[in-house]
């Protein structure tokens, strides 16, 4: 897709891979054809620009036909660079903006409170120098205030940003001792372990007085040998022959 | 004089509160400035408390129109739309109908000075192609641009509104309607199109060019965005002069719609009057004097408007 695209953001799609995998086609309760059912789980990606592991678990469940995934980046393509929800509804909000993302889940998390008819779950995928963003604890206090206990952030925990690494640039840690502090229960797990995955979203169901965050560990680029755990591939597509060498790697593992 | 228009939208928004079950108000502890503490004490599971961190503000009743409500989020017009990448981003770009309301604009304030003065929040907010932009003048009209937003579900609007009392200009059968411009008085040697806290004295202006034989026309603009282009062209044609009056700064506010709106006509010379520069402290009356914003100075700068531009026409 990112290589069709000939632009992109492979490496943060990449480490999201297992993550989102888990939450479509296990998690996420939906109907393809119903973007608008109001009674659907939300899922927003707040990291905007890791959006293709988003339209390629679009595709494989049905909403959008697979070939429209090399419509991404494409003039009129309702696969905008980063997401776009008023050409396509299934993403939940437009984001792209980093830091915004959690404050908009938290809208929708207190939205379900007020509506009688309707239960749903809201999720809300973050990157990790994304959380440098003020904003992001803006959100943050406000989720513990409110106890929106159905509100489930993500963390893909990739340790690298656009300029480096996240510990060189502006260090989260003691990120889980963060959170906890902000009134959220927390996960932490192997992000690219599908069941630790599934057991921690299945964990955060029991919380009634917590929003969750689950901290995920994962490897930026994962799965591609020289994407692997560097900026350098944050932001750019790869050559044919890259693409080649990326999917015989990707498909022995 | 009536009163502030950030009153009747406080007041306006209580009483409707109960027949629009999907209004729900977000305050980032400003509730008994921007006068929705009504509302709180009125429908307390619908009022939300975010604290002092309105970027948070926006982005949290942005996901709250994405499912379904109509979130009012007031705060003084320079903090709320100085939110303007998550506006632009969360609000905006998602046609979320979110109403930001932003009260405590323009000079009109006083004392607290230039920090707390809502001047650039016209430019701001009009730049987003989906939003609508509402400024009454009265508290009448507050009311029913307030009861307009409540039911709109076009998208993303923004309302402006006065700290200070405002005089009345509307009567009580008066009908607000949206994208229109009212002609407050007539007139033939020029038009004063003004909006908000300026109508006010740009009628007190009108009455006292009147006394010199001179015919001036004001209209009262309280959507700014879209404008009534239709009417702008009317007084184009008929007054061939149109000076532009409002307590915001001169770039990107009223007087800029109105000459976007009339950039292709020939038949006009349009003069924008506004704030310039950074606001200051001082009474609300003071400042306006010296801006140039009360009766008096807006009739002088209307003066010397016509006698250049007769000037130039060797009239
Ligand atoms: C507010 C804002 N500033 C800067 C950027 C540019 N930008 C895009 S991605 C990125 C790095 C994001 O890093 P991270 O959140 O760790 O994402 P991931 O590593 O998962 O791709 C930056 C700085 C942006 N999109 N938004």
């Amino acid at each position: 897709m990112i290589h069709a695209a000939g632009s992109g953001h492979p490496g943060g799609s990449l480490s999201a891979a297992e993550l989102v995998a888990c939450l479509y086609f296990r998690v996420l309760r939906y109907t393809v054809g119903r973007p608008d059912d109001p009674s659907r789980d939300r899922f927003l990606i707040s990291k905007g620009h890791g959006v293709p592991v988003v339209y390629a678990a679009l595709a494989r469940a049905g909403c959008i036909p697979v070939d429209e995934l090399k419509s991404l980046r494409r003039i009129d393509s309702r696969l905008q660079g980063h997401p776009d929800h008023v050409r396509l509804p299934y993403v939940e909000a437009a984001t792209g903006s980093l830091g915004q993302g959690l404050s908009v889940a938290l809208g929708m998390a207190l939205a379900e409170r007020l509506d009688v008819k309707h239960d749903y779950r809201t999720y809300c995928l973050l990157g990790d120098g994304e959380l440098q963003a003020g904003q992001v604890w803006e959100a943050a206090m406000a989720a513990g205030k409110f106890k929106t206990s159905r509100l489930t952030a993500i963390v893909d925990y990739n340790k690298v940003q656009l300029d480096g690494h996240v510990r060189a640039i502006m260090d989260l840690e003691p990120l889980a001792d963060k959170f906890a502090a902000f009134g959220w229960h927390v996960e932490q797990i192997d992000g690219h372990c599908v069941e630790s995955v599934l057991t921690a979203l299945e964990a955060v169901t029991a919380q009634s007085e917590k929003p969750s965050v689950i901290i995920a560990h994962t490897v930026k680029g994962k799965g591609v040998s020289f994407m692997e755990d560097t900026h350098a591939w944050h932001g750019k597509a790869p050559t044919t022959e890259e693409l080649e060498r990326a999917i015989a790697e990707l498909e022995a593992d | 004089m009536g009163k502030a228009t950030r009153a009747a939208f406080g007041e306006t928004l209580a009483r409707i509160g109960a027949q629009h079950p999907r209004v729900v108000v977000l305050d980032a502890d400003l509730a008994s400035s921007v006068q929705t503490k009504k509302f709180a004490d009125a429908y307390p599971e619908r009022f939300f408390q975010i604290g002092i961190a309105e970027g948070n503000m926006v982005g949290v009743a942005a996901g709250m129109a994405l499912c379904g409500l109509t979130p009012f989020i007031a705060s003084f017009a320079c903090f709320v739309t100085g939110r303007f990448e998550q506006i632009r981003m969360s609000v905006g770009y998602n046609n979320a109908n979110v109403r930001i309301v932003g009260t405590h604009s323009g000079i009109g304030i006083g004392e607290d000075g230039y920090s707390q003065m809502g001047l650039e929040d016209l430019a701001l907010m009009r730049s987003l192609p989906n939003m609508v932009v509402l400024q009454p003048a009265d508290a009448i009209e507050a009311e029913k641009a307030t009861e307009f937003l409540a039911d709109y579900n076009g998208g993303p609007a923004y309302l402006r509104l006065t700290r200070q009392n405002v005089a009345d200009l509307n009567g009580d059968g008066y009908r607000f309607e949206f994208g229109k411009g009212v002609e407050l008085r007539e007139g033939n040697d020029l038009a004063i199109v003004a909006s908000g806290a300026c109508v006010g004295e740009a009628m007190a202006a009108a009455e006292l060019l009147s006394k010199r034989g001179l015919s001036v026309a004001v209209v009262n603009i309280h959507t700014i965005k879209p404008i009534d282009s239709d009417l702008l062209h009317r007084l184009a044609s008929r007054c061939r002069r149109i000076l532009t009056v409002e307590d915001h700064g001169i770039v990107g506010g009223l007087g800029s719609a109105v000459v976007e709106a009339l950039s292709e006509c020939r038949e006009v010379v349009v003069r924008v009057h506004g704030v310039r520069g950074y606001g200051e402290s001082g009474t609300g009356v003071e400042l306006f004097a010296k801006h140039g914003l009360d009766a008096d100075g807006i009739a002088r700068v209307a003066a010397e408007f016509i006698a250049r531009d007769s000037d130039r026409h060797g009239v």
